[in-house]
């Protein structure tokens, strides 16, 4: 049996993972990326699609920042323009006290490059006419928007595929060992790969490898919950979602230029791992009516014609696991985004490129780092 | 176990006759059904109110139409029937339901799907023009409100459908400009030995066919569809097939419908996680039944056009089947002189059908054909070469992947209309079997919910 060598193995073919294998290209490192079903069939694919930046953790604005970057330099970076329009993204709330904690986080330092402008009152529903009567203010990212999260990562593959990558699907990993300096990884199909870096971007499933290597992670998996309307005449370009800390009341929507209007949140379902399926829980899409009525009272006798799910990881904390293993050398992780991991796909494939083939990043990614999990490591050796 | 929440789908033959069974066991089955009156959709009702009598509706279906009617007539008050009712969704032991827009769930022990079959398409240039219907459509038009699809229309297609609608049309009165079969004469020859499993249905279909010479309907056999002809602001205005003598034919209408006899409606099933077969004769995606009717998935049923296209009479007997699998499975009395005698009325509807088959042959090969400029995807108005090219372009070979990368089946039908000629696009496109490529994954809601959709306190 041949063994097939590159310097980077890359697990997992979502859009981390199809990024990655893109500019670790750029960067001339050889790759293989295995993936077991097909290119972003999982949470790349399924989510809502929102290329929105504000309303994330501080800590992941610089990451953020730099994977917006990327999405302005589509089409001519990937030969794609993945649907992206940096349409706006309003963020609306329906409390007076949640205007000040939009007006707090547009005011943080680390928010300056979004432009972020408050809306409220008389001016709030002059600018945003079709927005409900409850709803009392809103946050304003211009530059933000949204795109098509079926063809993103299918599209970066594509990509790296033409620079050189070797890209496997319907290519399940059964064992991965450490021998010497590299990695031997054994497919179901009984095919051998080798690399002295490895690099596990496989979502949902990433803490099955992680603790493989002795770094297990409280990783849960949770279905999103998508419907879309029947086409009608473009006319609301923004992308709108509303900040709550109540779970029913979180609603988001965006129009795409051909009319159908995309619909994401509340509720989340839990995935049959077995099957490897998702369901959208009926009470979600009702639910989901209700809010739509409540935000955009215009929505009217609109048709849901279609409701999706997926399969997302999600981490207590809601950050991802981003950056180098904490106890095995050559070993990185980037899985787990909890949902949100959509906008940041190019600029984690960017860096985790630059952390593989130099050793270090010039954009913070610390607080993703695996090791916030080490204790668990230690909890379960002194357990057994 | 009489107390057992026995929910069937569906009021047309198969739906009736499964609770007719059901009923005379000592149950009382709930009926869900998307029509405001029963019959299903051979034998739809005409609205209350309309005075139209069997022989004129139904045609030589007229006297099965009223057996029916009369069966479910007597059941009414035996049951709990819900008309006007859709299930838009599912999940374990627990139906979604939707009427007059209003939500409510309903729990099940045991499910029938007795969900029927819509129109067979396959595409041509020009059929996304307003005016061309499928013969479903057209049969809806005539039979529940007594309207014409147009003032001159062409039948175009294959199958038995195709001449019963057009005869029916005939004798309403309306103007049928032609009859247009892809079936050369040939294939029906061959169809014969299995075909004559019913001689009296094929009798009927013989029936069928010298009505429209008798009524000087031009009828032609083995054409090739080229193009539905009209343009965007006033409609279809003719169509231009090939003849089998390899003529050009142009037909003025100004309405077209179009049909490759029928493909079942498997959403529910679907969702339920039932297991689906490939069919070789027909070339298409079925439900996995036993010979009873149960699926994969213990305490869903299934029977009628929905699980086997074997048409309405077959249905009659796939319900009362379906309903002992489910009695027996609930350990009661069933009659084995009953169920045998369905066993052997399907066993020769089974032949028949493979003859129906071979007879008007599902043309796979016009999909290759096609040109790329032709719509595939009404709703979304995907083309062929665009459905191409995310095959050839974006190795795409999976109908699920070539919907995502193109919209082909995103549209309104969700595939109804046309994820199977899809199938075949992509299938030539890539060079393999349409096996091979799949079938579309069903998703809620069954049909387009509106948001203005609202609960109900139960």
């Amino acid at each position: 049996m041949t063994v097939q060598k590159a310097d980077v193995v890359i697990v997992g073919g979502g859009l981390m993972g199809s990024a990655a294998a893109f500019f670790l290209r750029r960067r001339g490192q050889s790759v293989i990326l295995l993936e077991r079903d097909q290119i972003g069939q999982y949470a790349s694919g399924v989510n809502f699609g929102n290329v929105r930046r504000q309303g994330r953790y501080l800590g992941q604005l610089e990451l953020a920042n730099r994977s917006w970057t990327l999405w302005k330099r589509l089409p001519e970076l990937i030969d794609d323009d993945l649907e992206f329009i940096a349409s706006g993204h309003m963020r609306v709330c329906y409390r007076e006290d949640e205007i000040a904690e939009l007006e707090a986080y547009a005011a943080a330092p680390e928010a300056a490059q979004l432009d972020l402008k408050i809306y409220r009152g008389a001016e709030l529903h002059q600018r945003f006419p079709f927005l409900g009567p409850d709803v009392k203010g809103g946050s304003y990212a211009p530059h933000d928007g949204h795109a098509n999260p079926r063809l993103a990562a299918p599209a970066f593959a594509r990509a790296a595929r033409r620079l050189g990558a070797q890209i496997e699907e319907q290519t399940e990993v059964a064992e991965v060992q450490k021998v010497g300096g590299e990695f031997n990884i054994t497919t179901t199909d009984g095919r051998q790969f080798n690399a002295a870096q490895l690099l596990i971007t496989a979502g949902a499933w990433g803490q099955k490898l992680s603790q493989q290597f002795g770094e297990p992670v409280p990783l849960d998996t949770h279905g999103p919950q998508m419907a879309v309307t029947e086409p009608v005449p473009y006319a609301l370009p923004t992308v709108i979602g509303v900040y709550t800390k109540i779970s029913e009341e979180v609603i988001y929507f965006r129009q795409i230029p051909r009319g159908n209007i995309v619909i994401g949140g509340g509720y989340r379902s839990k995935p049959d791992m077995l099957n490897r399926r998702a369901y959208v829980e009926p009470r979600s899409i009702l639910n989901q009516m209700e809010q739509m009525r409540r935000l955009l009272p215009g929505i009217g006798n609109l048709n849901i014609i279609r409701v999706w799910s997926g399969i997302e990881g999600y981490l207590p904390d809601s950050l991802p696991i981003m950056g180098p293993s904490g106890t095995v050398d050559g070993l990185f992780y980037a899985f787990g985004f909890c949902g949100h991991g959509f906008q940041l796909g190019p600029g984690v494939g960017d860096v985790m490129a630059e952390l593989i083939s130099t050793g270090s990043t010039s954009t913070s990614i610390e607080p993703f780092s695996i090791r916030r999990f080490a204790h668990l490591a230690e909890q379960r050796s002194k357990a057994s | 176990m009489a107390t057992a929440r026995i929910v069937i789908v569906g009021a047309g033959p198969a739906g009736i006759r499964c609770a007719e069974t059901l009923v005379a066991a000592g149950f009382k089955p709930m009926l869900i059904d998307e029509n405001r009156r029963d019959g299903g959709q051979i034998y739809r009702r005409q609205p209350q109110g309309f005075t139209r009598n069997y022989a004129t509706l139904y045609g030589t279906e007229a006297r099965k139409a009223q057996d029916l009617h009369e069966s479910f007539d007597r059941l009414r008050g035996a049951i709990d029937y819900r008309p006007d009712t859709l299930v838009w969704n599912l999940t374990a032991g627990q139906l979604c339901c939707v009427s007059q827009g209003k939500h409510s769930t309903v729990d099940y022990d045991a499910l029938i799907l007795c969900t029927g079959a819509t129109d067979r398409l396959m595409p041509i240039e020009g059929w996304q023009l307003a005016g061309t219907y499928s013969l479903g459509g057209a049969q809806i038009a005539l039979k529940s409100q007594a309207v014409s699809i147009g003032h001159s229309v062409v039948f175009m297609g294959s199958g038995p459908l195709l001449y019963l609608v057009a005869s029916q049309y005939v004798k309403a009165g309306a103007k049928v400009a032609a009859v247009l079969d892809t079936s050369p004469f040939s294939k029906r020859i061959g169809a014969l030995p299995k075909l004559l499993a019913r001689p009296g249905l094929l009798f009927t279909g013989m029936k069928l066919l010298a009505q429209l010479y008798r009524a000087k309907i031009p009828v032609h056999l083995g054409i090739k569809p080229l193009v539905v002809q009209g343009d965007a602001e006033t409609g279809v205005s003719g169509v231009r097939v090939l003849t089998a003598r390899g003529e050009t034919l142009n037909v003025d209408c100004d309405a077209v419908a179009l049909g490759y006899h029928l493909r079942p409606e498997t959403q529910l099933a679907d969702l339920a996680g039932c297991r689906m077969r490939f069919d070789e004769a027909s070339g298409q995606w079925w439900l996995a039944v036993d010979e009873e009717g149960r699926t994969s998935v213990s305490g869903v049923y299934a029977a009628g056009d929905g699980s086997k296209i074997r048409g309405a009479d077959a249905a009659e007997h796939a319900g009362r089947l379906a309903a002992m699998a489910l009695l027996e499975d609930l350990h009661q009395p069933i009659n084995a002189g009953l169920r045998d005698e369905q066993r052997q009325a399907l066993a020769v509807m089974d032949q028949f059908r493979l003859g129906l088959a071979q007879a008007f042959p599902w043309p796979a090969e016009q999909a290759k054909a096609l040109p790329d400029t032709a719509i595939v995807c009404r709703c979304e108005m995907i083309s062929a070469g665009e459905l191409r090219a995310v095959v050839s372009e974006k190795g795409a070979c999976e109908v699920n992947r070539a919907k995502a990368f193109s919209r082909v089946g995103m549209g309104r039908c969700q595939g109804r209309y046309c994820s199977q000629a899809g199938a075949e696009v992509i299938a030539a496109a890539a060079g393999v079997s349409v096996q091979q490529v799949g079938r579309q994954r069903g998703q809620a809601p069954v049909k387009p919910l509106s948001i203005l959709t609202e609960e109900v306190s139960p």
